[in-house]
């Protein structure tokens, strides 16, 4: 069946089986790779993508779900050459080494960020716990985060 | 050591941001998934739901049927090219796909290629296969008991599962040691099997060109030209020789180790590839990977600890049983089926020292491989820090005044340890007082004992390891008879720009910004100048890859090597232009200049335009150099760890208040990147410390294949590292650096095991075997009528 959607700012539709998972379509269909794929069954949340600005695990909604709907990737973070917040903190606080569950890890900062301006080291813990990391211990990524809501606190975003 | 270039050239010493930053926060980064190649077919594998049996029959017709559906490949069609069995890495072999009968759950049966992934799917759920159930050897010491049914019955005149026996050390003299010992502590001690889940699973996509018979497969692989050779080796028979196989390691989504090995699932791609002529993917599953990939661990030790009446301890003592699944499939060094377990005597200066290792076969995937850990390296540190621990509380002595009584000394560095290695360089003590200033061990042993006096569970616990790593020296160290050097092939450009290619490959560690700083440090060329290459087999220089924390002490080593080669050449070269002789020019980074005349200089970057445009006659053109690095020995990172549990009566779960970290891995070359290292190794000590194990029940069924019950730790279950370092300079290394990827995963278990054991010690509890999970510790707490 045929689904039209606008990710990132840009109009796509494909013709999928309906039980094509959107993370498949995402990547496979419209070639947006930043969207990754890590455990299959909500877990680690690497698939992390925003649908209509809530935070969703794209390998556990169905491609049809996402028909009408307005997409976020992580490619569509960079707004006109200019870096996000939170991509300019995963990079200033080292909050990334292999780069696989980053994509996810800044999605579900976005979505958390445009809800808690001001969050607790305890807060980001809890709002990033549905995203695993095997390489940083977490440390540098709460840091990133942190570096993000200051920064768009001052008008950074 | 402060930095002795600017931190726009960014040598070592300097946090340089990470040049592979900008792609992956783009989500810009190609991992192998994200290869698509036009006419590209899909690999699907069905696995087996019992952990032994003979197949009957594999009925494929129905999954033929399949729209999409092109082949089932079996055992029997790789029979026909002698591709069904493969050699694993210790020389051991392992079925790619199976003839006669399965050895453990979820192993490979049969392939299923099609049109696209979930054609591929359809397929591998419509294959049929009958099974005959066979009897069942999940523990190794059933596998090993007499009359035990023989699993391998692939090998001719095998009577048992014993795969071999090693020990080291000199028994007579140890059991003399401890039979002049005033104390003797003995403990069982198991380390689970567990797995290491990078984020990214394993996959690959094979192209095989039929017009040039070139084949190559993007692969996760950590070792992409030891790889190489493996699969010309395996099937030079059928065509595929070295120079037509080019394996590409694009960006890596995570190894630890898991990365290492061949999988099946590799193969088949290949051998689909080869008879199609069109490319094959083949990515796993997160069941799969963690059903049928390499485990690590799954050691059963019996260990026994000597002293003297005052707290010298002299002499260790060791049995152990490896359950290695059903083939011998680890990564180690060739000539050590334990690894390096016999680097057990870990910091303390004993006297004497044995220890026997016996692998056995069971019914269970191919283990053995690391955990972000350099070849049984964290199974050994776990032991003698839990044994001296266990000796310290015998002895009714504080367990820092125990280590700080029997480390060995700076001043007997290079010391030989009892099992022959020759520890480089340390200050163990060092390392340990100021872990103790930063956590303020003093007051928390007054706060622990106050908090006893009222029933409440506080246990500090100290872990103060020496890691064995940068293998290896090539007398010793080699895998498939291949030597463990490493290598670093250098370009200096006519602008004084650079490309660097190297024999290892990253899987997030770092390595084209810590290369780069290596090369800024030694020419003077500012890192963001120089590109730094791997995991191309086709471009890159042949090395062993990127495991056991070996790529700054052997490639890292290289780097600067074949730097000192260039800045060799570029004396010769600026002594031409500066016209004098080359004993006349002193270096700094980045230029040579007249002794006596500082204004007479030449930058690299001058020398290198001179190199393409004007360089001495006789001399060759162009500044390029390769170096091929043989270590003369290995490194020894150390650190000490302290960390502080509370426990809850109620539910027994134990809680980090803090962990103290201090390590020391020689000279630094980046500090963010270490300090990222450390915590990463940290949370992947935490993980089997506290929450990861993989069991199998007495049917050989799984019990863990899944994130919903193998429980990696979140950023709520982590704690808040703290972290920091002394420096120890390796003396052999041209950098003096040591490595530090896997410090903290080897050393945290036991800083935390030891932490909880020290919180119940007056309750009775002597040991508490990894996972320490809430229900063990409730359970021994319910025993002594202490829950709440």
């Amino acid at each position: 069946m045929l689904v039209k959607m606008t990710i990132n700012g840009e109009k796509h539709e494909a013709d999928v089986e309906p039980r094509l998972l959107l993370v498949h379509l995402i990547r496979e269909v419209f070639r947006l790779t930043g969207t990754h794929i890590g455990c299959d069954t909500t877990h680690c949340g690497a698939c992390t993508v925003l649908l209509d600005g809530r935070a969703v695990k794209s390998c556990t909604v169905f491609a049809v779900q996402a028909n009408d709907r307005t997409l976020m990737t992580v490619e569509g973070l960079e707004q006109n050459g200019v870096l996000h917040p939170l991509q300019q903190g995963f990079v200033a606080e080292h909050g990334l080494q292999c780069g696989y569950c980053t994509p996810g890890m800044l999605m579900t900062s976005y979505a958390f960020l445009a809800k808690h301006k001001a969050p607790t080291e305890d807060d980001i813990r809890h709002a990033i716990s549905g995203n695993l990391c095997r390489c940083t211990g977490y440390v540098n990524i709460v840091k990133a985060v942190q570096h993000a809501a200051t920064a768009i606190a001052q008008g950074g975003s | 050591m402060a930095p002795r270039t600017s931190a726009e050239v960014g040598g070592m010493g300097h946090s340089v941001k990470r040049k592979e930053d900008p792609r992956f926060i783009r989500g810009k980064g190609t991992y192998v998934d994200d290869v698509q190649l036009p006419g590209m077919l899909y690999l699907d594998i069905v696995r087996s739901p019992y952990a032994h049996a003979k197949i009957v029959k594999i009925h494929t017709e129905t999954a033929l049927a399949v729209p999409g559906v092109l082949a089932v490949i079996t055992g029997e069609d790789l029979a026909k090219y002698g591709l069904h069995w493969m050699p694993t890495l210790m020389s051991d072999t392992q079925m790619v796909l199976p003839v006669e009968k399965v050895m453990y759950q979820a192993q490979e049966v049969a392939a299923v290629l099609a049109t696209s992934r979930y054609s591929a799917a359809d397929g591998a759920a419509a294959v049929q296969v009958d099974y005959d159930p066979l009897p069942v050897v999940v523990d190794p010491h059933q596998a090993l008991a007499p009359g035990a049914p023989v699993l391998r019955t692939d090998k001719k005149d095998k009577k048992d599962n014993h795969i071999w026996h090693w020990e080291w050390g000199d028994r007579a003299a140890t059991d003399r040691t401890f039979a002049e010992a005033d104390h003797v502590v003995k403990q069982d001690i198991y380390i689970p099997r567990i797995h290491v889940a990078s984020i990214e699973t394993c996959g690959c996509i094979a192209h095989f060109d039929k017009v040039d018979g070139k084949l190559t497969v993007w692969m996760t692989t950590q070792a992409p030209h030891a790889i190489r050779t493996v699969f010309a080796l395996v099937a030079g028979h059928v065509g595929l020789e070295e120079h037509k196989i080019r394996i590409i390691s694009p960006d890596i989504g995570g190894g630890f180790g898991g990365k290492v090995p061949v999988y099946p699932g590799y193969v088949i791609a290949v051998a689909a590839s080869v008879l199609t002529g069109k490319p094959v993917k083949w990515v796993e599953d997160r069941m799969e990977n963690l059903q049928a990939d390499s485990f690590a661990r799954d050691y059963h030790i019996s260990a026994e600890l000597a002293a003297k009446k005052d707290g010298t301890l002299t002499a260790i003592r060791i049995k152990t049983i490896a359950d290695h699944g059903y083939t011998d499939a680890a990564a180690n060094p060739s000539k050590f089926p334990a690894g390096l377990f016999h680097v057990c005597t870990g910091s303390y200066d004993l006297k004497a020292a044995h220890v026997e290792v016996d692998g056995a076969y069971t019914n269970k995937p191919p283990g053995g491989i690391a955990y972000r850990c350099s070849f049984r390296v964290t199974e050994a540190v776990h032991t003698i820090e839990r044994m001296t621990d266990i000796m310290a509380h015998q002895l009714g002595m504080d367990p820092a005044e125990l280590r700080m009584k029997n480390f060995v000394k700076p001043e007997n560095f290079p010391y030989r340890s009892a099992l022959g290695w020759e520890y480089d360089s340390g200050d163990y003590a060092g390392a340990l007082r100021l872990a103790m200033d930063r956590i303020g061990y003093a007051d928390l042993r007054r706060e622990q004992a106050e908090k006893r006096a009222r029933g409440e569970l506080m246990g500090i616990g100290i872990s103060s390891f020496t890691e064995i790593v940068g293998a290896g020296p090539s007398k010793h160290f080699d895998i498939l008879g291949i030597k463990m050097f490493d290598s670093c092939e250098i370009r200096i450009h006519p602008t004084g720009k650079a490309i660097a290619r190297f024999g290892t490959k990253s899987q997030g560690q770092g390595h084209e910004t810590t290369y780069a700083q290596i090369l800024a440090e030694e020419l003077g060329i500012p890192a963001k100048d120089i590109q730094v290459e791997e995991g191309d087999t086709d471009t890159a220089p042949y090395g062993l890859g990127t495991y056991a924390s070996r790529s700054t002490p052997v490639a890292g080593a290289a780097a600067a090597v074949a730097a000192r080669k260039i800045q060799d050449k570029a004396r010769k070269i600026a002594a031409y232009l500066l016209e004098c002789a080359p004993d006349d020019l002193v270096w700094e980074p980045g230029k040579f200049s007249v002794k006596g005349a500082p204004d007479r200089a030449k930058t690299i970057q001058e020398i290198a335009f001179a190199a393409y445009t004007n360089h001495p006659q006789g001399m060759e053109a162009g500044l390029e150099a390769v170096s091929y690095y043989d270590p003369p020995n290995l490194t020894y990172p150390f650190g000490s760890y302290i960390c502080v549990v509370d426990i809850d009566k109620g539910t027994g779960e134990v809680k980090i208040r803090r962990f103290v970290a201090i390590d020391d891995c020689g000279n630094i070359i980046n500090p963010m990147i270490v300090e990222g290292q450390v915590h990463g190794g940290l949370t992947m000590g935490l993980a089997p410390a506290l929450f990861e194990e993989i069991s199998y029940d007495e049917s050989g069924n799984v019990q863990g294949g899944s994130f919903i019950d193998y429980l990696l730790p979140t950023a709520v279950e982590t704690p808040k590292w703290e972290t920091g370092n002394t420096v120890t300079p390796s003396p052999h290394h041209p950098l003096g650096a040591k490595g530090i990827g896997e410090s903290a995963t080897v050393g945290a278990p036991a800083a935390i095991a030891n932490a909880v054991v020290d919180a119940l010690w007056h309750l009775g509890v002597r040991h508490i075997d990894i996972p320490i999970t809430p229900a063990k510790v409730w359970k021994l707490l319910r025993d002594r009528g202490v829950t709440d």
